[in-house]
C-alpha cells in the first residue's frame, strides 16, 4: 500500500479501507513510519484476539520498545477479524515495510462515523512536522 | 549432613511413592572453595557504596554503618522465631516500640505501622488504609491525584488499591501546578500523593496551601517519603499537612540496599487513620510489651509475620546513633553537599530548576544532545570509566535528558570535587568515545534489545 | 558525627562556593512557618560503645529460638545455614550496592540473580522465576493477581483453608479493594477434599491456591487438584516449602502453573519474621504478566556474554498505573543467600536435609503421640510438621514447662482455627537431635501425667 493513499489518526495509526466479500467495510490498521522511527528498537507487540470488539479512540493493543510502552488505538468502531500474528517475529524489519507486511489488525467496521475524523496523508505530514518542531 | 540419629524406616515407606521425586533436585555440584571463588569474583564486578561514590538520584546511597550490621546480627535478635511467646522477645518488642515512637516524632504524625516490606509496599499499604477510611466515610471517592514528576510506584500502588489515577501537571519551575490541581480536585478525590521535596530536589513552597486545598475538597494527602533525607528535624510532613507517609529506611536511615533489597517501608498516619493500620502493632502497658491484634477497623495484614525486622533494627541503631541533633545534621550536610555539587556542575550542565536545591538536583544534557549528540545515558556510562557510579538518568520524566544527582551527607568535599571534575571532562570528550562507553568495566553496554526480544531468563548451557 | 566527613572548614568553603551565608540559608526554600523550630523529641545520641551495650542488653532480654530447642515452624524454620552463606552475603560489594539498573557496574549482582532464577526454575519445575518478591505471603498474593490478569477472570479466587492463614489474610487485604471474591475451601481432615474444591471452582474462577506440604504439614494431592482447576480453566498456584523439594516431586511436574514459596528456609535466618524471600516462578506463557524484576542474558558490544534487567516494560517505573505490580525494591540479598545456600547444599545436600527433616519429624510424632500422650489430629502423610492435640486446657502448661527446659514447643492454632483450640503445630528440622526430641517427650510425659 502506498502511504499517500492511506488515512491517519492523530495517534499515528494508518488505516486502509476495503470491502470484504459480504460487502462489509474492513479497516486494515498499522502504524506510520514516522511513529516507528520515534519508537526505535521494538521488542514486543501485544495484539488482541480475533472476535474482540473495539471502539474508536480506545486501545486495542500495545507496542513495546526496551524502555517504553505505547498503546495502539483503534481508529474505528468494529470487530477484530484478522490479526497479523507473524508481526511479533518481524519487529526488526517492521520499519522497512510498515505499510504492507507491517499491518497489525483488520477491523470490520461497525460504525463509519469515526472515519470522518481521520486525516489524509497531507494533513498527517503536517502534524508530523509540527511534532518535530515541538520536540 | 550428619547421619540420621533417630530410628527410621526408609523414605519410601514414610511417604506415598507418587509424592516422591525420582531423582535428587537439579542443583550445582561444587566444592566450597569453588563456590567462594565464584561469588567473590562476582562481587568484584559490582560498584557499591563501600567501593565507589554512588550519586544515584532518588536512591540516597549513603554510607552503611558497620556497627548496624554487627548489632542487628546478634543472636538475641537474628535468632528469634516470629511465633515465639511475647515474654521471650521483650527486648525486640522494646526496639520496635521505640522505633514506632521515633518515626511518629520524625514524621509529625500520630501512629506508625512497621509491617510494610519496602517503600512501594508502604505506599500501597497507606492507600489500602485510605481506601478503608473512604469506604467508611465517603465511598464515592475513588480517584488518586498524582503529579507528573512522581515515582512510578505512586500510580502503580494506587491501581493496586483499586483507585483510578489522574495526573496533575507541574509548572515550568517544577512545582505542582495549583490551577491544574484545583481543576482536578472534586468530590471524587480520595488522595493526593506528593513527593516533597519533589523528584527535582525542590521543596514545594506551597505545600501547606496544597494540603489545605486537598483537605477542603475532602481528600487525604499522601507524602512519598523517598526524599526525607533532606528534611530530618527541619520540617515534618504531619506539620505541613500530610495525613500519611512512608519512610524508606534503606535510603534515609542507611539501609543498606542489598543489591536491590531488602528494604522496609514503615508508614505513619494521622489519628483518624490509625484504626485502619495493619495488625499487629507493638503496644506497651506498664513495662510489658505486646502485640496488638485487636483492632476492629484494621485493613488486615500486608505481609506475613512482623515485617522486615532486620532492616528495622538497623534503623533503630541509626536513629539512636544520631539523636535529634545528629539527625538534623544529616539533612543539613546532605543539602550542603547537593548545593555544593550543583554550584560546580551548573557551569557546564544546565540545571533548569535553578541555583538552589535540597538533597539532590536534576541537570539536563539536552543542549549537549542537540549540539553534539551526547546523551544523558552516554554521560552516565562514561562516568563509570572514571570510577564513579552513574547518576539516575531519564528520571524524572518531565526533564529531557535528565541526570539526577544525589551525593548524600556521607561524602567529603574532595570526592564531590573529583566527581564534578570528571563530569566536566566527560562533557568535553569526543562524542564517539562516549557513545561506546564504558570502556573499562568488565563488560561494555549490553544489547538490551536482544535481551528483551528473545528473553533468556535461566542458564541455557555454555553455547550462545 | 560519625558518618559526615566534612569539617567545619570544608563547610565554610563550600558555603562560599555556593554563595550562601549559612546552612540555614539553604533551607530558606522551606517556608519559615513550616520549620519545626525545636529539636526532635528523640532519645540522645549514643556512641558506638554505648550503642553496643544498649542493643546488647536489649538482645539479651530475648530468648532466641536459634539457641533453644526449636520446634516452632509455621512458615519460618530453624534450618542449618552453612558459613559460606554468611560469608558471601557479608561482602559489601553485594550488600552496599543498589538494584542493578547500571548493568556494566553490576554484573556481579546480575549474574547471581540469574543463577537464582535458574536454580528456582529447576527446583520448582517451572519455566521461569523472577528475581524475588518480599515474602511467601506477598508472592502468593501477587501470583493470584497475575492469574486474574492472565485468565482475564476477576470475579473469584479459590484458596484452600490449609494455606498459611497469614498468607490468606494478606491475600484478603490485597483483594479488598478489587472486585474479586476470595472463597476458602474448608479441609476438616487436614487436606483439601477434592469434591469440595471442585464444587467451589466455576468458570469465573481465576485460580486455585493450595499449599504443599500444607500449613499443617500434610501432603496435598497436587496433581489431582490441578486437574480440577484446569478442567474449569482456572490457573493452579502451589505454595511450597523449598526444602521439601529435596525429596518431593516438583510442583511443575504435578500441574502447577505458578509456584510460590517462602524462601527463608534457603539460608536465611529467622530474624523475627524478616527480611525473608518471596519466590515466584511460572510457566513461560505467563511471562509478560509476571511481577518483579527479571534478569536476562544477552551480549555486550564485543559479543561477550553478560546480564541485564530485562522485560522492564512490565514494571512500575515504565508502565506506571498499568504495571503488573507496584513492586520496586525486592529481596536481592536474600535471593543471593538462597543461591549460595542451594549451591552449597547441592543435590545430595538438599535431599539429605529433606530426608532428615522427614525422619526426625516422624520419630518425634511417634514418640510424642505414643503411650497415649498427645493425639495426632490428621492422618494424611506429613513432611516436617504435624498437628497434635493436647488434652483440653493443658496446652499452655505444656508450652510453659517446655520453655523452662529451653524448648520452644509449638505454635498454638486456636487463633486461626477455632476448631483446633487445643492443638499445636510442631516442626522438626534437620538440626534437632534425638536427645532434644526425647527431652520433649519427657516434658510431655511430666506435664500430662
Amino acid at each position: 500500500m502506498k502511504p499517500e493513499e492511506l488515512l491517519y489518526s492523530k495517534t499515528h495509526e494508518w488505516v486502509a479501507i476495503a470491502t470484504d466479500e459480504a460487502g462489509a467495510k474492513v479497516a486494515t490498521v498499522g502504524i506510520s513510519a514516522f511513529a516507528l522511527e520515534a519508537l526505535t528498537d521494538l521488542v514486543f507487540v501485544d495484539l488482541p484476539q480475533v472476535g474482540r470488539s473495539v471502539s474508536a479512540g480506545e486501545p486495542f493493543g500495545e507496542i513495546e520498545s526496551v524502555k517504553a510502552v505505547s498503546d495502539l488505538y483503534s481508529p474505528v468502531d468494529g470487530e477484530i477479524v484478522e490479526v497479523n500474528s507473524t508481526l511479533v517475529d518481524q519487529l526488526e524489519t517492521l520499519s522497512d515495510d510498515p505499510y504492507t507486511s507491517g499491518w497489525f489488525v483488520k477491523i470490520r467496521i461497525a460504525d463509519e462515523t469515526a472515519l470522518s475524523g481521520l486525516m489524509d496523508h497531507a494533513a498527517y505530514q503536517k502534524q508530523c512536522e509540527q511534532e518535530m518542531a515541538d520536540e | 549432613m550428619p547421619a540420621c540419629d533417630v530410628p527410621s524406616e526408609p523414605v519410601e515407606r514414610l511417604l506415598p511413592p507418587e509424592a516422591l521425586a525420582q531423582t535428587a533436585p537439579s542443583l550445582p555440584e561444587v566444592t566450597e572453595p569453588e563456590l567462594v571463588r565464584h561469588f567473590v569474583n562476582l562481587s568484584t564486578q559490582n560498584m557499591s557504596v563501600d567501593s565507589h561514590f554512588y550519586p544515584l538520584g532518588s536512591c540516597t546511597m549513603k554510607y552503611n554503618p558497620k556497627r548496624n550490621e554487627t548489632l542487628s546480627s546478634l543472636a538475641g535478635l537474628l535468632g528469634l522465631h516470629p511465633y515465639q511467646r511475647v515474654e521471650t522477645i521483650q527486648g525486640m518488642l522494646s526496639i520496635l516500640h521505640s522505633l514506632q515512637e521515633m518515626l511518629a516524632e520524625i514524621s509529625g504524625l500520630e501512629a506508625v505501622s512497621l509491617q510494610p516490606a519496602a517503600g512501594a509496599h508502604g505506599e500501597m499499604t497507606a492507600l489500602f488504609v485510605a481506601a478503608a477510611y473512604v469506604r467508611d466515610t465517603d465511598p464515592a471517592r475513588n480517584v488518586v491525584l498524582i503529579p507528573d514528576g512522581a515515582h512510578g510506584t505512586n500510580p502503580a500502588s494506587a491501581a493496586m488499591a483499586g483507585f483510578k489515577t489522574v495526573e496533575v501537571k507541574s509548572t515550568p519551575g517544577g512545582l505542582v501546578d495549583l490551577d491544574d490541581l484545583a481543576s482536578k480536585l472534586d468530590e471524587r478525590t480520595a488522595v493526593f500523593m506528593i513527593t516533597n521535596p519533589n523528584t527535582l530536589g525542590i521543596f514545594e513552597r506551597n505545600i501547606a496551601k496544597i494540603c489545605q486545598m486537598v483537605h477542603d475538597a475532602g481528600g487525604l494527602v499522601y507524602l512519598d517519603g523517598a526524599n526525607m533525607n533532606a528534611i530530618l528535624g527541619v520540617t515534618r510532613p504531619g506539620d505541613f499537612g500530610a495525613d500519611m507517609m512512608h519512610f524508606n529506611p534503606h535510603k534515609t536511615f542507611s539501609g543498606p540496599h542489598g543489591g536491590g533489597g531488602p528494604g522496609a517501608g514503615p508508614i505513619a498516619v494521622t489519628g483518624k487513620l490509625a484504626p485502619y493500620l495493619p495488625v499487629p502493632v507493638v503496644k506497651k502497658s506498664g513495662e510489658e510489651y505486646g502485640l496488638d491484634f485487636d483492632r476492629p477497623k484494621t485493613i488486615g495484614r500486608v505481609r506475613s509475620f512482623f515485617g522486615n525486622t532486620g532492616v528495622l533494627v538497623r534503623t533503630y541503631c541509626y536513629l539512636r546513633t544520631h539523636g535529634p541533633e545528629g539527625l538534623r545534621r544529616v539533612s543539613e550536610n546532605a543539602v550542603l553537599n547537593a548545593n555544593y555539587l550543583l554550584s560546580r556542575v551548573k557551569h557546564f550542565l544546565p540545571v533548569p530548576q535553578g541555583d538552589r536545591c535540597m538533597h539532590e538536583f536534576v541537570a539536563t544534557a539536552q543542549t549537549l544532545k542537540r549540539e553534539r549528540g551526547v546523551s544523558a545515558l552516554d554521560i552516565g556510562k562514561r562516568l563509570l570509566d572514571y570510577g564513579f557510579h552513574a547518576p539516575t538518568v531519564y528520571f524524572p520524566l518531565i526533564v529531557h535528558e535528565a541526570l539526577m544527582i544525589e551525593p548524600t551527607e556521607s561524602e567529603c568535599r574532595s570526592t564531590l570535587d573529583a566527581f564534578a571534575e570528571a563530569l566536566f571532562r566527560v562533557t568535553e570528550e569526543d562524542p564517539d568515545l562516549l557513545h561506546h562507553a564504558p570502556h573499562t568495566t568488565s563488560v561494555s553496554r549490553p544489547d538490551e534489545v536482544r535481551a528483551a526480544r528473545q528473553p533468556i531468563l535461566k542458564w541455557a548451557g555454555p553455547e550462545r | 558525627m560519625p558518618y559526615i566527613p566534612n569539617t567545619d572548614e570544608d563547610r565554610r568553603a563550600m558555603l562560599q562556593a555556593i554563595g550562601a551565608a549559612s546552612i540555614d540559608e539553604l533551607f530558606e526554600m522551606i517556608p519559615a512557618d513550616l520549620h519545626l523550630g525545636r529539636a526532635l523529641d528523640l532519645p540522645p545520641a549514643l556512641g558506638e560503645l554505648e550503642l553496643a551495650v544498649h542493643v546488647g542488653e536489649l538482645a539479651a532480654r530475648n530468648r532466641p529460638a536459634s539457641q533453644s530447642t526449636c520446634f516452632l515452624g509455621a512458615g519460618s524454620y530453624d534450618h542449618f545455614i552453612p558459613s559460606v552463606v554468611d560469608f558471601v552475603a557479608s561482602r559489601s560489594e553485594f550488600y552496599t550496592s543498589y538494584t542493578p539498573y547500571q548493568a556494566e557496574a553490576s554484573q556481579g549482582n546480575l549474574k547471581a540473580l540469574f543463577e537464582y532464577q535458574t536454580l528456582i526454575a529447576q527446583l520448582t519445575g517451572m519455566d521461569v522465576s523472577n528475581a524475588s518478591l518480599y515474602d511467601g505471603a506477598g508472592a502468593a498474593a501477587e501470583a493470584v493477581l497475575m492469574a486474574c490478569s492472565v485468565t482475564r477472570r476477576h470475579a473469584k479466587v479459590v484458596a484452600a483453608s490449609t494455606v498459611h492463614p497469614e498468607y490468606r489474610q494478606v491475600l484478603g487485604t490485597y483483594l479488598q479493594n478489587l472486585e474479586t471474591e476470595l472463597v476458602t475451601v474448608a479441609a476438616p481432615n487436614g487436606t483439601v477434599a477434592p469434591e469440595e474444591l471442585d464444587a467451589a471452582i466455576d468458570d469465573q474462577t481465576a485460580c486455585v491456591l493450595v499449599q504443599h506440604p500444607n500449613f499443617f504439614g500434610c501432603l496435598e494431592d497436587v496433581e489431582q487438584l490441578s486437574a480440577l482447576a484446569h478442567a474449569k480453566g482456572a490457573a493452579m498456584i502451589v505454595a511450597v516449602d523449598p526444602v521439601s523439594l529435596g525429596l518431593l516431586r516438583r510442583p511443575g511436574d504435578c500441574g502447577a502453573d505458578i509456584v510460590v514459596a517462602e524462601g527463608q528456609s534457603l539460608g536465611n535466618p529467622m530474624s523475627y519474621g524478616g527480611p525473608y524471600l518471596g519466590i515466584l516462578a511460572c510457566r513461560d506463557k505467563f511471562l509478560r504478566r509476571m511481577p518483579g524484576r527479571l534478569v536476562g542474558e544477552t551480549v555486550d558490544r564485543r559479543d561477550r556474554r553478560c546480564w541485564v534487567l530485562t522485560l522492564q516494560t512490565r514494571e512500575q517505573h515504565i508502565r506506571r498505573e498499568k504495571a503488573t505490580s507496584n513492586i520496586c525494591t525486592n529481596q536481592g540479598l536474600m535471593a543471593l543467600r538462597a543461591t549460595v545456600y542451594l549451591s552449597a547444599m547441592g543435590p545430595q545436600g538438599l535431599r539429605s536435609t529433606a530426608e532428615l527433616c522427614l525422619k526426625k519429624a516422624r520419630y518425634a510424632l511417634g514418640q510424642w503421640t505414643g503411650e497415649g500422650l498427645l493425639q495426632p489430629v490428621f492422618s494424611a502423610p506429613t513432611f516436617k510438621e504435624f498437628v497434635v492435640r493436647v488434652p483440653h486446657g493443658q496446652a499452655d502448661a505444656l508450652l510453659s514447662a517446655a520453655g523452662e527446659q529451653g524448648i520452644m514447643a509449638g505454635v498454638p492454632l486456636g487463633c486461626w482455627y477455632p476448631e483446633l483450640e487445643d492443638c499445636l503445630l510442631m516442626a522438626v528440622t534437620e538440626k534437632r537431635m534425638k536427645a532434644e526430641i526425647d527431652r520433649m517427650t519427657d516434658v510431655i510425659r511430666t506435664v500430662l501425667n
